[in-house]
């Protein structure tokens, strides 16, 4: 595939794209052909991408359990009831 | 109970009352992931506890316009989002937030520079950030971006979901999650600083 090569400025504009899969082919080709010969960005790709994994699980709280009782009690009658 | 054939509306009832079952099951087993929503939305516990049960409480009155096959975690969702913004929001952004114009390898970079690395060590870096450091950088950024960031990057929604959920264009949508994406990792590097 022709295209230009990509300096790390642009690679680093396409970084969150890569991530989402939001990017075209031909910018698909950009970043990768870049990546494939730069330390410096294949770290930070693979940074974001551990970053976000680590924001999901990081940012997560688990339901107390005396909210999902009251959420129960919210129930009308209890189930079956007309 | 008699084996009498039910008439129509006996029947029509008892298959009412199937579908609303099911229905709360359905929405009790969301509950837990509703709730990792809700706390990264709002500041406190105490907040979140409450949006939640006042989310449930409206959402088994008005069960009956649910449409059964549908994104009812969306739909949920919804009904939460709504009841925050009723609640008068916060300030629309921090005084002293003002948007960087950094790249967006910021956050590596700045990591790279505080542990005196050359060669960034992008493993260690992301395990330099505690958790707190996470939930305190996600609480600090403006409302608008919280939502979107909070919706898609935990909560997982597509930008179309995220949309509705919202009730924005999905542009609005990925503007949002752009800007709320930078100011969440300014902030980050603000927080390990």
């Amino acid at each position: 595939m022709t295209g230009e090569h990509v300096p790390c400025d642009k690679c680093e504009e396409l970084l969150h794209g890569y991530l989402d899969r939001t990017l075209s082919d031909e910018e698909v080709a950009q970043a990768e052909e870049h990546l494939d010969g730069c330390d410096y960005c294949r770290r930070r790709y693979r940074f974001e991408d551990s970053l976000r994994t680590y924001i999901r699980v990081a940012a997560v709280e688990r339901i107390p359990t005396g909210l999902m009782a009251r959420l129960e009690q919210l129930r009308t009658d209890g189930p079956g009831a007309a | 109970m008699d084996e009498v054939e039910p008439d129509t509306e006996a029947r029509r009832l008892a298959g009412q009352a199937r579908d609303r079952v099911r229905f709360e099951e359905e929405a009790l087993a969301l509950a837990d992931q509703v709730y990792r929503v809700a706390r990264r939305m709002v500041s406190t516990r105490e907040e979140a506890e409450d949006l939640v049960q006042d989310t449930y409480a409206r959402a088994f009155r008005s069960w009956q316009s649910y449409t059964p096959g549908t994104n009812l975690r969306a739909w949920l969702l919804r009904i939460l989002t709504n009841l925050n913004l009723d609640r008068g929001r916060r300030i629309q952004r921090r005084p002293d937030e003002t948007p960087l114009d950094e790249g967006d390898y910021y956050l590596a970079n700045r990591l790279a520079e505080q542990a005196g690395e050359q060669t960034l060590d992008q493993d260690r870096a992301v395990e330099r950030l505690s958790q707190d450091s996470i939930v305190n950088a996600l609480a600090g950024i403006s409302d608008d971006f919280r939502d979107v960031v909070v919706l898609v990057d935990i909560g997982e929604f597509s930008y179309a979901d995220a949309a509705q959920i919202l009730d924005v264009p999905i542009g609005t949508v990925m503007s949002r999650l752009h800007r709320g994406r930078k100011a969440l990792r300014q902030a980050l590097a603000e927080e390990a600083a």
